[in-house]
């Protein structure tokens, strides 16, 4: 997008191939070890969706969609841009706010910049009946984070965003680290506590598909 | 710094006496002056006798004394100094007559004396400026009662042995100390002629007066200090009555002379009460070691920026203010946001400045940033209660003492508002010298803010995404100009810190 980040952006690139296999590798235990906690979990959850698939047999290749707001960098990078996109519907908040997080996880759309550090996976996403989310990252949401109090404020907000602007029943986010506890992503701002809506760094809101 | 090259007071005036440098070798006058109602000592003279170097910083105003690889940094317009980066007070600031350099007296005492190999102890009643391991006695003498009987007290702090003799009309009292430190003696009243202070010996000697009786001396000591008590009665020709004298007090004669309360020395006021100053600031380098923080497209690493803008800060606030600086690190180590924290708790810092470099998705952002607490509803809740949650604890030496308790992690709850004029107070001074950024001033949730017991920010001094600021950062005349305004904006807090509250 922007040729001067191109140093940075191949540095990178370099490194991140270096532990490619590494986080393929771990990724997919993840994944797989999310998906046995899903079934031991919530198995009726998991029974009425596999019961609950194959009825409405009509559009069958249509996957149904919701319009949710994402958010990224805008452009001249200074602030947050919401923008309204199209995810894949989930059964209930919890699945819901996962789809959302894994879209917002994906490459953002020109001509936007991406908040979230490449590499970085969603390990869990629940809620509790008190309206507080724990969203937990891959630990390269703080290991491949470029640092910086500006950067690390867009990260952070974009995510608390993502999740309070989509689901009604968050009132607080509480980002996690490798499921625990974070002290910061890269230094400065404190992730200790839940963070509540703010989109005081909200520049832009537009509508694209 | 007080330049005095002209007028009345150009060469100050001599005071009454000049002070007798005492050491093992024996005793010598030093010279001092007195500008302003304050008495001087020439630095030169101090260097000579305590074998002192002295330079002075033409482009800070200050002046560096040092001994043995220990420094003492006297401020040319504050009244302080930084010994070995502990801040002292002095009740003048560095001055200048003619070609010489003058500190204030009591410059020996508190600046001197902490880096000295012997002890230095400038005793002010008796102007001695005693050197090296000697016994001095301080001695108060006083007479309690005219009479007759006429009673007299010699007082020497600590318990020194003290031996008195009667020798014809005279007693004379002799401790067993190196040099007296003693004030001059209140008037000789009733049956004592005379009281005469052994300027160059150990003894005080009571001249008595010819209608004087034999006198009784008596020696009491307690684990404090030993007192000589002299009781002159009227000689038997002169009495009036036959009785012995009484052990009881005489009621006081009409000619009595008023009491004198002993001699206490003119201490100087406590240089660490408790009033809102800026004495002691901590600046703390983000990142370090493994943590590098942001890393240029040149390569350049926020660590080492904030490392080397710290150090000149440094400077910059010890040499010019006077006041001492803590720094969370000084080379290159990684610190946890707590670590960090209580550095600034225990060295009881009154005010924190965290310094970093930010990063942007963008490498069109450029300008500095400054940052201090948002508080959560935790934090607020804490800050609303901060009065009610106060500890009474039973204090050493009697009595209580009252201290606030506050959680570790909410520590700057009760300082947010004078952090936020901090803050607000950088972005002026910064607006001045650098570009700033989209958000210059900004309230936000900073890891290393919460837990500071003191006003605080974070300065984001530039960011090494772009290009140009990337190649500035490490130009010194850049890093000069911030350091200034950061500098500008710490001397503007102070003012605001130090001013008396609005009523």
């Amino acid at each position: 997008m922007t040729p001067r980040l191109g140093p940075l952006a191949r540095g990178k690139q370099k490194r991140w191939l270096q532990a490619a296999a590494i986080v393929v590798i771990f990724g997919v235990a993840a994944w797989g070890a999310s998906q046995l906690l899903e079934r031991m979990v919530s198995p009726v959850q998991q029974q009425q969706q596999q019961q609950s698939a194959p009825a409405p047999a009509a559009p069958a290749a249509a996957v149904p969609h919701i319009i949710a707001t994402l958010y990224y960098g805008t452009s001249d990078g200074q602030a947050l841009a919401a923008v309204k996109r199209e995810v894949p519907l989930g059964e209930g908040p919890r699945a819901q706010g996962q789809q959302i997080l894994q879209s917002e996880l994906e490459p953002a759309p020109a001509p936007y910049v991406s908040l979230i550090p490449e590499g970085t996976m969603l390990r869990a996403f629940y809620i509790t009946d008190r309206g507080d989310a724990f969203v937990d990252f891959s630990p390269e949401i703080s290991s491949n984070h470029p640092g910086g109090s500006t950067n690390e404020l867009l990260t952070v907000y974009a995510i608390v965003n993502v999740v309070t602007a989509n689901l009604s029943s968050v009132e607080r986010v509480q980002i996690l680290i490798d499921g625990k506890q974070a002290d910061t992503l890269a230094g400065h701002v404190d992730l200790r506590r839940p963070f509540e809506r703010d989109t005081s760094l909200v520049k832009e809101s537009r509508g694209t598909r | 710094m007080l330049v005095l090259a002209s007028g009345p007071h150009a060469q100050g005036t001599a005071p009454v006496t000049p002070l007798t440098l005492v050491t093992r070798d024996g005793r010598r006058p030093v010279p001092t002056v007195v500008l302003n109602n304050q008495e001087f000592i020439a630095l030169d003279d101090l260097a000579s006798l305590f074998q002192l170097a002295v330079r002075e910083d033409a482009l800070a105003g200050g002046v560096t004394v040092s001994y043995k690889g220990r420094t003492i940094v006297a401020s040319a317009d504050q009244p302080m100094a930084s010994v070995n980066g502990r801040v002292i007070t002095l009740p003048a600031p560095v001055a200048r007559v003619g070609r010489r350099l003058f500190v204030p007296i009591d410059f020996i005492a508190r600046a001197l004396a902490p880096i000295y190999d012997s002890p230095i102890d400038l005793r002010r009643a008796s102007r001695l400026l005693v050197v090296g391991t000697i016994r001095v006695a301080r001695v108060a003498v006083r007479i309690d009662a005219a009479g007759p009987p006429t009673r007299a007290t010699v007082e020497v702090t600590p318990a020194l042995l003290a031996s008195s003799m009667v020798d014809g009309g005279r007693v004379i009292v002799r401790v067993e100390a190196d040099v007296l430190d003693a004030a001059p003696p209140s008037a000789a009243a009733g049956l004592i002629d005379q009281i005469q202070l052994g300027n160059q010996s150990t003894t005080i000697v009571f001249a008595l007066n010819a209608r004087a009786g034999m006198p009784r001396v008596s020696t009491t000591t307690t684990t404090e200090s030993t007192r000589v008590t002299i009781e002159v009665p009227l000689s038997a020709q002169s009495q009036d009555t036959t009785a012995a004298p009484a052990p009881q007090p005489a009621p006081p004669p009409l000619a009595s002379v008023p009491t004198t309360p002993p001699a206490a020395e003119a201490l100087p006021p406590l240089p660490g009460q408790r009033t809102a100053r800026l004495q002691t600031m901590v600046i703390d380098p983000g990142h370090g070691g493994a943590d590098t923080g942001v890393r240029g497209p040149r390569g350049t690493l926020e660590k080492q920026v904030t490392l080397e803008i710290s150090r000149r800060l440094k400077t910059l606030i010890e040499t010019r203010l006077g006041v001492r600086v803590v720094m969370t690190r000084d080379d290159d180590r990684g610190i946890s946001p707590d670590g960090r924290d209580a550095i600034a708790n225990n060295s009881k810092a009154d005010l924190f400045l965290s310094l970093h470099v930010n990063s942007a998705p963008s490498a069109a952002v450029k300008g500095a940033e400054v940052f201090y607490l948002r508080l959560d509803r935790a934090g607020e809740d804490a800050r609303r209660s901060t009065a009610a949650s106060e500890l009474v604890l039973p204090a050493v030496g009697g009595g209580n003492r009252t201290i606030d308790v506050i959680p570790w992690d909410l520590a700057q709850a009760s300082h947010v508002d004078s952090s936020s004029r901090f803050a607000a107070l950088l972005e002026e001074e910064l607006e001045k010298h650098s570009p700033m950024g989209p958000r210059p001033l900004q309230q936000t949730p900073m890891r290393v803010l919460s837990g500071v017991n003191m006003p605080a920010a974070l300065v984001e001094i530039a960011y090494l995404t772009n290009a140009e600021q990337e190649r500035a950062v490490q130009a010194a005349d850049f890093q000069a100009g911030l350091v200034q305004a950061i500098f500008d904006g710490i001397v503007r807090f102070r003012s605001y810190l130090e001013a008396p509250p609005a009523p």
